[in-house]
């Protein structure tokens, strides 16, 4: 198995709400920290990488934001016209006004079009070897089957003609495990395992491109050993709290109602951990990124969660 | 049976809580980014309206957990609405003013109606639903969930079945995506661009061949799927007129006075993010932003300042303090589990100060803002979910 920063093209999905743009940026710059020439792209018209690195904005043309890290984001129609110039040698796209404007509109309608230029951009710097690695900031994992198989969608669809020439080699690049992986991120929570578990089916089912990580993020550190749990019920005698609030100087109950929602937290979301390290294929790699209990967002969040990872890996 | 609402509140009297505010409306859209708890939400506000406000209340969801459609006590949900039994509210301990139906969005099913509905005659549906192009758009692209979400509220609520219609959206890219995609599909069906495109396909295709732009697109994209796109576009445009007006009354619907949004979110910044850019975009809609309901939120006694002192002592002290209790075990133990559970008061202090200031900087809330409380125990049943309604309703 091709090591995960090996790759190639790794797409990073999952649920939203589960910090997936926060680990795509994480693994970019780990992979250009240690050397490799990085570009993460973002998928989602949303605009906030650039919160992640808070490295100003990002656009469709790549940008270096500190040594081995570019940045962009997609924007489908500036897509569309660097394919018809590099790809199918037209170059003065003012003279096909009228087919850059069908295209557009067909892609608003028509299947697969937006997500084939999408993936076809992003094939290409893989093909060009313009950088070592590109980790995609990538679409929810509800819509992500949708573009990976966009390519073979598209394929079927056109029988002949240079579309179909041109998915060949994408499909040649996204089938290769040794090139190119997805990777959910999730949470140890009821609906991000439940929808892990049910990706990381239909990739198998549906594609045929390779789940190369899942990725845990916020995992609850363990509180207790089970002999400090124990004691800690005996602490909770009203008579122990009275003497420890009196020695302490001020109320304890809060504090230890904390401790309580903690280890609740952290009970209900080591079964949610259960059930995906249960349901999943053991061969595939588990990495954990535990809670950060910080103030930070942005780029200092990124850069902790990078930590993690790079122990994890 | 199902009994008769509560009258609504006099004009102008602004609803205060969740209970007023549904008393008064008939479609309520529920929506937020994902993972907020969105579709909970809903489920819960419906539940509520039939216990207490009584009438058909009926929550349409898009992808709920089967847990969720447990929680309903229905075994599996589809197209067609199905009533929650009347036991799963026995068995929870209520008896309920009115009756709650759930359906679920089945994309595909609801196209292939929608189709059928308007297609002019049985061979232009035939050929409709047989069209590549239509298939892969009805059945495989997420996108088209946006429109027909709303589209399939609007029939449902025209067909005058329902007291009150909780809708939860589809995990669309941006939260927006959804109130724009009738206008959408209206611009779509009446376009220039359509006709256009749609008019030598009528006088066949290959005629037009020599244009330049057929030789570009034929070259690109082949001409067997061209002809499938100005199949699928000239099929479709039989049905146009349908569809725009169709779309526009969807709009109407939108926008009608009966009609509120309920956002939702959690206090971490890119959700709330999400809910503040929605709410902007509602207001720019002129469209009814009836409540904000934040899910998961920490117990303010996170967050006292006098707590955290405490907390500190007992990570920096708690070897003297664990000899003001020695009788409970071993002192070292005593100690340790002191200093972890001040220190981990600390660190969820951190978290719920990050909350507060999140909510402190909403820009706009609505009237209705309702918190939940952090309870992690999933809802696995109908009690569990008018638990969490409890904590909306009033």
């Amino acid at each position: 198995v091709t090591a995960l920063l090996d790759r190639k093209l790794l797409f990073v999905t999952g649920k939203g709400g589960v910090g997936k743009s926060t680990v795509a940026a994480s693994l970019g710059l780990l992979a250009a920290e240690e050397g490799k020439r990085t570009l993460v792209c973002e998928v989602d018209a949303k605009g906030n990488l650039a919160d992640f690195y808070e490295a100003g904005p990002t656009s469709f043309a790549a940008r270096e934001l500190q040594p081995n890290l570019w940045a962009m984001s997609m924007n489908t129609e500036e897509s569309l016209k660097e394919y018809l110039r590099l790809q199918l040698k037209i170059p003065l796209l003012a003279k096909i006004g009228p087919l850059a404007r069908t295209f557009d509109f067909i892609a608003n309608a028509a299947p697969g079009v937006k997500e084939i230029l999408t993936i076809g951009k992003l094939a290409w710097e893989v093909k060009e070897h313009h950088y070592d690695l590109v980790v995609v900031d990538s679409v929810a994992s509800g819509h992500i089957v949708g573009q990976l198989t966009a390519p073979q969608g598209i394929n079927e669809l056109v029988q002949v003609g240079m579309v179909r020439n041109q998915t060949q080699w994408m499909l040649d690049i996204l089938t290769d495990p040794a090139k190119t992986g997805v990777v959910i991120v999730s949470a140890p929570e009821e609906m991000p395992v439940a929808e892990t578990l049910e990706l990381a089916e239909r990739l198998d089912a549906e594609t045929d491109v390779d789940l190369a990580a899942v990725v845990v993020n916020r995992v609850l550190p363990e509180l207790f050993t089970e002999r400090e749990e124990a004691l800690f019920e005996v602490l909770r005698d009203p008579r122990r709290i009275d003497a420890l609030t009196t020695a302490a100087g001020g109320d304890v109950t809060p504090i230890f109602e904390a401790a309580e929602l903690a280890v609740t937290l952290r009970r209900t979301r080591a079964g949610h951990l259960a059930v995906l390290r249960g349901q999943l294929d053991p061969a595939l790699p588990l990495l954990y990124v535990p809670y950060i209990f910080t103030r930070s967002h942005g780029a200092r969040a990124t850069r902790q969660v990078a930590e993690f990872l790079a122990e994890e890996l | 049976m199902a009994t008769t609402r509560k009258p609504p509140a006099a004009p102008g009297d602004k609803a205060r809580t969740l209970e007023q505010l549904l008393a008064t409306k008939e479609i309520v859209i529920s929506c937020g980014s994902g993972g907020v708890g969105k579709t909970t939400t809903a489920a819960a506000a419906a539940a509520m309206a039939a216990t207490h406000l009584g009438g058909k209340v009926l929550v349409l969801t898009v992808d709920p957990a089967k847990r969720l459609a447990n929680a309903l006590g229905l075994e599996r949900f589809g197209n067609t609405e199905t009533r929650v039994p009347h036991e799963a509210f026995v068995a929870a301990g209520v008896e309920p003013r009115g009756e709650l139906w759930a359906a679920m969005l089945d994309t595909k099913q609801s196209w292939d109606d929608l189709v059928a509905r308007h297609a002019p005659d049985a061979k232009t549906r035939e050929a409709i639903l047989a069209n590549s192009i239509y298939q892969n758009i009805s059945g495989r692209f997420v996108q088209s969930h946006d429109y027909i979400a709303m589209e399939r509220l609007y029939e449902i609520h025209s067909s005058g079945t329902y007291d009150l219609i909780v809708v939860d959206t589809p995990p669309t890219r941006s939260a927006i995506d959804f109130l724009e995609a009738p206008d959408r599909m209206g611009d779509f069906f009446s376009s220039k661009l359509l006709r256009w495109l749609t008019a030598p396909s009528k006088s066949r295709v290959m005629s037009l061949a020599s244009k330049p732009f057929y030789t570009v697109a034929d070259r690109i994209l082949g001409s067997q799927f061209l002809e499938d796109i100005a199949e699928f576009f000239s099929l479709f445009q039989a049905m146009a007129p349908g569809f725009v007006e169709r779309a526009d009354a969807v709009t109407r619907t939108l926008a009608d006075r009966r009609t509120t949004f309920l956002v939702v979110s959690t206090l971490e910044a890119a959700p709330l993010h999400e809910a503040e850019y929605f709410i902007a975009a509602l207001d720019e809609r002129n469209l009814h932003l009836g409540a904000l309901v934040l899910n998961k939120v920490l117990p303010s006694y996170l967050r006292r300042t006098a707590t955290a002192g405490v907390a500190k002592r007992l990570t920096s002290d708690a070897e003297a303090l664990a000899a003001t209790v020695s009788d409970a075990g071993d002192p070292a133990d005593t100690a340790r589990v002191l200093a972890t559970i001040g220190e981990s008061f600390l660190n969820y202090q951190v978290v719920a100060k990050r909350e507060a200031e999140q909510r402190a900087g909403l820009a706009r809330t609505p009237d209705v803002v309702a918190a939940v409380p952090y309870f992690d125990a999933d809802i696995h049943d109908l009690g569990g979910l008018l638990q969490l309604g409890d904590q909306i309703w009033r």
